[in-house]
């Protein structure tokens, strides 16, 4: 039998606001338990909701990259169940009036170009943390992260496997990044994705039952649980059993999703909306505002790198992958006024790889655009060779100084006196007479081996091309 | 449209209202009661006209992205039954 999945994913994004979305406590990260969190936060009664004009400015910056229309008349909503993390009783949310309308989104998986459809974004806050460790016998709530504004994105039932959900999550991560209404850090849960999840026939028009997986915490995680919830279901049908629409838990541990609880009773969450907070308006004008915000979006970047720079598809991706990653790329070419493809060579290579190392971010680089431009101007001039210049970048970024103080320092200038090299050529013929016989009676590999010797005899510092030619020549 | 006990039984449940078994069938004819009133409103053609978010015709005010709050932890914390290493303890909630 020939099966396929359909997925629909729910991303809930923390916006990078100061204070929260319904009041002024601060929402910065890592703070001791409770001391960000307010009488609003914790449903203290006879307070009010006051809501942050920023998340909403954050919501329709990501309706408008998203190609969305956007509510000129929002409601928020009560969604009532019962939490310990959730002081109120109710979590203000959006229900049949989001902020955010339809949008779309294309993805690309294997070469091919698919459009995943957005159904709605809306706002709402954050629940609190409950911690399950063992005080004594009871649960440890942190409120800290109640009331922290998020966007939950809603997509379409449209992605068809694992690697789809994955392209179209990334897709989504990279865009709030760019947008800079979300830090996208995972590990600390500002990045969050539910998956809903189920199979049917090949041909059939009807969806099959879905479970909804939780705790999605890494695009790893998310292949991983779709994947092995998949079989899961499919097995299940296989063998003349039914999938129970429920929520299950994915454990990383031991690979394998788990019933949390029944959804019929918990689902029932009784909408409606909050006496407490007025409609929101939103007029033209503010929502030209915003759009004057709107940053370059990473489709755009990267086919512009493609166009402008004449960079390939793969490096072009590589270098728009982040909005900090292009900005540094894009001042290392305008610095350098040459070669785009030299400064993306050294921007993806050594840069990253060092970066990489180092668990670095590319903002805390310590060589900077304009150092890597200066090294790189010392290659197409001819004062260093890309080998030596490998050198000099390890030493910026260890704090030696710019290109030019390091070469000077090292003596490290290119040897492009062509006197200097013949004499160093000689002397390396004369020391070798055995093999310039094995070579002229027809050995050709050896001519490696005198490049070598007489670039160890220069210290990597004579020009290879003129090492070469001249090479050749006494040779011959 | 009218409610059984057993619809009853399951609203209170998920308000977490605990209801005298005795009160149910009263509860189940008042609560009916209201649904017939919400029957009739029904009848009316409302399709031209915006649902109601909020009695007063206004638009939400909004306030600028700004920490005004300040950790005011240790005076919350003394009216909670009980507290540990900063965190609210409740009894155990395990999914």
């Amino acid at each position: 039998m020939e099966w396929e999945t359909v997925i629909g994913l729910e991303i809930h994004a923390q916006l990078a606001t100061k204070s929260k979305i319904f009041s002024g406590a601060s929402t910065a990260y890592g703070a001791l338990p409770n001391t960000q969190a307010c009488t609003v936060d914790l449903g203290f009664p006879g307070v009010l909701p006051v809501l942050n004009s920023e998340a909403v400015r954050m919501a329709c910056k990501f309706g408008l990259a998203i190609g969305a229309g956007i509510s000129s008349r929002s409601v928020f909503a009560r969604k009532n169940y019962f939490y310990p993390d959730l002081p109120k009783g109710y979590q203000i949310s959006q229900y049949e009036l989001p902020i955010v309308q339809k949008g779309q989104l294309d993805i690309e998986v294997e070469g091919e170009i698919k459009t995943i459809g957005i159904t709605r974004a809306h706002l709402e806050e954050d629940a609190g943390k409950s911690l399950h460790e063992d005080f004594h016998g009871m649960s440890g709530i942190d409120l800290n992260r109640a009331g922290t504004p998020l966007i939950e994105i809603v997509s379409e039932p449209d992605m068809r496997s694992a690697k789809e959900a994955i392209a179209y999550m990334k897709k989504i991560h990279a865009l709030v990044k760019y947008l800079e209404i979300c830090d996208g850090n995972m590990q600390e849960g500002s990045f969050r994705c539910d998956a809903n999840v189920s199979v049917r026939r090949k041909g059939e028009s009807k969806f099959g039952t879905r479970a909804e997986l939780k705790n999605l915490n890494s695009f790893r995680f998310v292949e991983k649980a779709i994947n092995i919830e998949v079989e899961r279901q499919i097995d299940l049908l296989e063998s003349g059993k039914q999938v129970i629409q429920e929520t299950r838990l994915y454990d990383p541990d031991k690979n394998e999703t788990r019933s949390m609880r029944s959804k019929e009773e918990a689902n029932d969450y009784r909408y409606f909306p909050d006496p407490d907070l007025l409609p929101v308006i939103l007029d033209e004008n503010f929502l030209a505002q915003v759009k004057t915000t709107l940053p370059e979006l990473p489709d755009a970047k990267k086919q512009r790198f493609i166009s402008q720079y004449g960079l390939s598809t793969y490096d072009a991706e590589f270098l728009t992958d982040t909005r900090d990653l292009a900005t540094y790329f894009e001042k290392v070419v305008e610095t350098l006024k040459a070669d785009p493809k030299l400064a993306a060579n050294w921007v993806m290579g050594d840069l990253s790889s060092f970066l990489n190392k180092q668990n670095l971010e590319i903002s805390q680089s310590p060589v900077s655009a304009e150092m890597l431009a200066g090294m790189l101007g010392k290659i197409l001039d001819n004062t260093i060779s890309g080998k030596i210049a490998k050198q000099i970048f390890e030493a910026m970024w260890n704090g030696e100084g710019t290109a030019e103080q390091i070469i000077e320092k090292q003596g490290l200038k290119q040897v492009t006196d062509t006197s200097a090299i013949e004499t160093l050529i000689d002397e390396i013929i004369a020391q070798y007479p055995q093999q310039l016989a094995d070579y002229r009676s027809g050995k050709d590999k050896l001519f490696g081996f005198f490049v070598g010797q007489a670039m160890k005899a220069s210290k990597g510092k004579a020009n290879p091309t003129q090492l070469n030619d001249l090479l050749k020549k006494k040779l011959a | 449209m009218s409610l059984s006990s057993a619809e009853v039984d399951k609203i209170a449940h998920l308000a977490r209202i605990a209801l005298n078994q005795a009160d149910v069938p009263k509860y189940a004819e008042n609560l009916s009661n209201i649904l017939h009133l919400v029957e009739q409103m029904n009848l009316i053609d409302t399709s031209n006209i915006l649902p109601m978010a909020h009695p007063m015709d206004m638009a939400a005010r909004m306030r600028p992205d700004a920490v005004t709050e300040t950790d005011q932890r240790a005076l919350f914390q003394s009216i909670a039954p009980q507290v540990d290493v900063g965190l609210y303890l409740v009894p155990k909630v395990i999914e």
